[in-house]
């Protein structure tokens, strides 16, 4: 069997956890940062995939495309077990929407690819969205950029000799879903519970190469990643303003009834 | 006219609240024509309004690259100023490759449109921003509950055969029904009823004023995560996003990550023990008290109502 390059798309994505919000230029801020939660969802999927094929060269990189700050995320997938890391940074990306995201991550995966050396098949594998920008969009797009199927969504993954076998949920159905390598296959949290980095990882994580490139080492120029959607306006949601609040002294459940019913929400 | 596009990743023997959602907001906008991924739309497509129906030549599997094909035939075709879906993953996925075929902007989870101009929450429901695309047609997917649907039976439409055929990529091997609940999909429903870590393993009362309301039961992730309900019950960020008319939140503290699975809801409903819980901030009409006290008064009192 040939080698397996497994390429994880990873985000530093402001702390969901903290008050979030935007710049002057209608920007996300991003001072701040953490890997994105939902991104240690693939990382693991990619490490049972490794240990899964004792046979077979696996060898699973950490790509992360961002300002500086970024470098974090790509520490931590390290430290989670990635063999090596890539930083796309470059200021052309600042306020990418989809279809800039999609265009540089595809860029940057074949860049990454030649960069490795390998003489491997390859498999993209990403968190079910970003928790910034929420679309969940960017692993079709760059499926498309790169000419391969998608399967998203993913709740269980394997490979099993040529083929990959993915188990979504879509709407009311449970689907299995089959195909060749290449393919980019988004992640969801039900697939797997990410492991903790131990000290001796985080030691070892301390050795691994990560490599940072700009958008024209991958042959793209700014054109490319322009924006298809101009942000007008961006506003913070008016705050919900606590309503009444009662405690029960024996006669809350009619009391509700009450409210729904002037509320007209029976 | 303005021309819109519809794309439907599946098609049942209805359509569901969301699809009707997508023709009446069409509807308001301009000019529909209907794609699906289906070979033979059912007749579920009989609704006013709808001009043609566009078909691949054998149904496209979810993933396959053709799925660009598809649609950019369809476009080529209807020559849309706006191509609309479901909020869901597999509209989601199909509109995506085809703004890359078209090179043109996408917007996922819009709330409302109006020409080309879009209105949509971000940052979990924390901010509202408006954008639209630059050059190109809009493609952008329709949050549920963000318009009222109103669609009005009708004769079945032309259905035109493109000349597109699955790519042979993707195999679906399997494919299975999930355990029907007979409640309203929680993606959709117009009443939420959700529990947290206060129900303590029991959702019976949860599901019993979910069912006298005609609503769908949701679950934060402490609930889900215990395993006393289904995973694919939970509201928040990691979960399903809900923007029901009514959500009622019971025993859930209302942590960052529930709360942004549910602030843009009209109006909110808590009961909670804990008359410090960060849930009761964002209520509308919060109670303090015993949630297996609360819940069954309110259940008599509700179908004591419905008698009178």
């Amino acid at each position: 069997m040939p080698a397996l390059h497994i390429i994880t798309l990873v985000k530093w994505v402001p702390d969901a956890q903290l008050e979030r919000g935007f710049t002057a230029q209608r920007r996300i801020d991003r001072t701040e940062g953490i890997l994105g939660e939902l991104d240690e969802h693939p990382l693991e999927a990619a490490l049972q995939i490794s240990e899964s094929l004792s046979d077979r060269q696996v060898r699973v990189s950490a790509l992360t495309i961002g300002p500086a700050g970024a470098s974090a995320a790509l520490k931590k997938a390290l430290q989670i077990g990635a063999d090596d890391g890539y930083h796309l940074t470059d200021d052309a990306l600042a306020g990418a929407d989809v279809s800039a995201t999609s265009a540089a991550a595809a860029a940057a995966i074949q860049h990454v690819r030649s960069l490795a050396g390998l003489d491997a098949e390859y498999l993209v594998l990403t968190g079910m969205a970003s928790e910034d920008g929420e679309t969940g969009a960017v692993p079709a797009q760059l499926a498309q950029r790169l000419g391969v199927p998608a399967l998203t969504q993913a709740t269980a993954l394997g490979i099993d000799g040529a083929r990959l076998s993915v188990t979504r949920t879509a709407g009311t159905r449970q689907q299995k879903l089959a195909c060749a390598l290449p393919a980019v296959v988004s992640v969801t949290d039900q697939a797997n519970e990410p492991r903790y980095p131990n000290f001796r990882a985080i030691m070892k994580a301390r050795k691994k190469p990560v490599t940072t490139f700009s958008l024209a080492e991958t042959g793209l120029d700014a054109a490319a990643v322009q924006p298809k959607v101009q942000l007008l306006s961006a506003a913070p949601r008016p705050a919900r303003e606590p309503g009444e609040i009662i405690h029960d002294d024996g006669t809350a459940g009619r009391q509700l009834v009450d409210f729904l019913q002037k509320e007209r929400l029976l | 006219m303005t021309q819109v596009l519809v794309f439907f990743e599946e098609l049942g023997a209805e359509l569901s609240i969301s699809q009707q959602e997508l023709l009446t907001l069409a509807g308001q906008l301009g000019e529909i024509s209907v794609v699906t991924t289906s070979a033979e739309p059912s007749p579920a497509l009989a609704v006013q309004g709808i001009g043609s129906v566009y078909a691949p030549q054998a149904d496209v599997p979810p993933g396959d690259p053709a799925l660009a094909d598809l649609l950019a035939e369809a476009a080529a075709q209807a020559a849309p100023d706006l191509v609309l879906g479901a909020d869901t993953a597999d509209a989601t996925d199909a509109l995506a490759r085809l703004a890359v075929r078209l090179e043109a902007g996408l917007i996922t989870s819009a709330e409302s449109i109006e020409g080309t101009t879009v209105t949509k929450s971000v940052l979990a429901g924390a901010y509202t921003t408006s954008a639209q695309p630059v050059g190109g047609p809009l493609i952008a997917t329709l949050r549920p509950n963000s318009v009222p649907a109103a669609v009005q039976p009708g004769s079945l439409p032309q259905i035109t055969t493109l000349p597109v055929s699955p790519s042979g990529a993707v195999e679906l091997l399997e494919e299975t029904e999930l355990p029907s609940t007979g409640r309203p999909a929680l993606s959709e429903a117009r009443v939420v009823v959700a529990g947290g870590r206060g129900v303590e393993g029991d959702f019976s009362l949860v599901e019993q004023l979910a069912d006298e309301l005609g609503g769908a039961v949701g679950a934060s992730r402490a609930a889900t995560d215990a395993g006393w309900i289904d995973h694919s019950a939970q509201v928040g960020q990691t979960g399903v996003i809900v923007s029901p008319q009514l959500y009622i939140s019971v025993g859930i503290s209302g942590a960052v990550q529930q709360k942004a699975g549910m602030q843009t809801s009209g109006t909110i409903v808590a009961i909670n023990k804990d008359e410090d819980a960060p849930v009761f901030e964002i209520a509308d009409f919060g109670i303090v008290g015993d949630l297996t006290e609360v819940i069954p008064q309110a259940i008599e009192e509700l179908r004591a109502r419905r008698q009178s």
